[in-house]
């Protein structure tokens, strides 16, 4: 019997269930690796040959590259684990969240300020709210991730 | 013996500690946040507890994917404020109190929960912005939490998550947990995350302010209902992160079953990507 998933008709939503736990094991471990000092300087200095040294896929490998947090969860990354490679390039948690709905910072910021996305067309997919996937990307952002 | 006297619960948005941190807390944007928590700043003055019993989530910080506990008890003497990529915050090394936390996982563990014993753990955010926000800010080395601090981590990151009736049936385990403790201690149980956050993919940013309040009137009123939600509810109407709220119902629980006093409520519309929540709720029996 395959996992029991409810949550599939949830526009622009991944759950990070064991699929996607599976999936996403190296790349996330090495998210988890940020969290040390010396370990984010030595990323930021040769990220390729940083990211070589981890058994990941090379499309998630590109992903982190483009900084492209999409991407990233398309490739079985969580985000808790993610924030840690934002949080090493400096970006806030806003910015990170922001950049995966083509909005500008400015755009994003404003949408949250005025009390954040309505759930009004959000709730399954088919819906017509501003997360469906016909409605991306939703800003003007100049180029997918942060 | 030792009881539980009263309940907290409160978002914990990693900004609200970088707010702190980086003295923005008289920007405009955040004053309507700390506002909220003005009142019980004082009420954590005029209610000091012995110990506070803190429900919240790891933020894939002492948990990666290498283990994931359902749910885990700190029995250490000290826990020390995490790196999560941005540097350890500025605050406080939190002192635990390892004689009732070990007390509280022999008897929840006797009552059927199969807590995970953690002797090791770097708490992160998740644990230390409620502390900020109800103590106020603190210097990292001459100031000190005002009470021992059992953390307490649900697992809410990889699905699936504890449901809502385990964590309120859990919550009651504590409670009994607590009241056989022999030592005469004021314990204050805390209920940490939420409350509506979507921080991943095109619907990032959603809040649900109605579902929200209903959340927060039924969390006081009608807990044992409220326990009986899906997580597919809370997905779907409190975006992906919501999900955060099945630990207040671990909190609810295990107040008494007598309708408690609500000493002070707040909500407001945005922390970062984050509408924040918070209760103080009083035991009258």
């Amino acid at each position: 019997m395959s996992l029991d998933k409810p949550y599939l008709d949830v526009p622009g939503t991944t759950i990070f269930d064991a699929d996607q736990s599976r999936k996403g094991y190296w790349l996330n471990q090495f998210c988890m690796s940020l969290m040390k000092a010396e370990n984010r300087q030595r990323f930021l200095a040769d990220q390729r040959a940083h990211l070589d040294q981890w058994p990941m896929t090379e499309a998630q490998k590109q992903a982190v590259l483009a900084r492209d947090l999409n991407r990233c969860i398309a490739e079985g990354g969580n985000i808790y684990f993610l924030a840690k490679l934002g949080a090493t390039h400096g970006k806030s948690f806003q910015q990170m969240a922001g950049s995966m709905t083509g909005m500008t910072e400015e755009e994003y910021r404003d949408m949250m300020v005025s009390g954040g996305r309505s759930v009004e067309g959000n709730r399954f997919l088919g819906e017509d709210g501003s997360a469906q996937p016909q409605r991306q990307p939703q800003g003007s952002a100049p180029k997918p991730g942060f | 013996m030792a009881k539980i006297t009263a309940s907290v619960y409160t978002s914990h948005v990693p900004a609200i500690g970088a707010a702190l941190d980086l003295g923005k807390t008289h920007e405009p944007y955040w004053q309507k946040v700390f506002a909220g928590y003005e009142f019980s700043k004082q009420w954590m003055k005029d209610n000091k507890p012995d110990v506070i019993f803190l429900v919240f989530n790891d933020h894939a910080t002492a948990f990666s994917l290498e283990m994931i506990p359902t749910f885990a008890i700190g029995t250490a003497a000290e826990y020390t404020p995490a790196d999560e990529g941005w540097g350890p915050r500025p605050v406080p090394k939190v002192t635990g109190h390892p004689e009732l936390a070990s007390h509280i996982a022999q008897s929840v563990i006797q009552q059927d929960f199969d807590l995970t014993i953690v002797n090791r753990m770097d708490v992160d955010h998740g644990l230390t912005v409620p502390l900020s926000l109800m103590c106020g800010a603190l210097d990292k080395d001459k100031d000190a939490w005002p009470c021992p601090v059992i953390p307490f981590a649900v697992n809410v990151v990889q699905y699936p998550v504890p449901s809502g009736r385990r964590c309120f049936n859990l919550g009651r385990a504590i409670r009994r947990a607590v009241e056989s403790f022999d030592q005469p201690l004021n314990v204050h149980i805390w209920g940490t995350g939420g409350m509506s956050h979507q921080l991943q993919g095109p619907r990032a940013g959603l809040i649900n302010a109605d579902w929200d309040n209903r959340f927060l009137d039924r969390l006081i009123t009608e807990p044992e209902k409220l326990a009986d939600l899906p997580h597919i509810d809370y997905v779907r109407e409190a975006g992906s992160e919501g999900i955060e709220l099945v630990m207040w119902l671990i909190a609810r629980g295990a107040m008494s079953d007598q309708p408690p006093t609500v000493k002070h409520r707040f909500y407001h519309v945005p922390a970062s990507n984050t509408a924040v929540g918070h209760l103080i709720l009083e035991n009258n029996a």
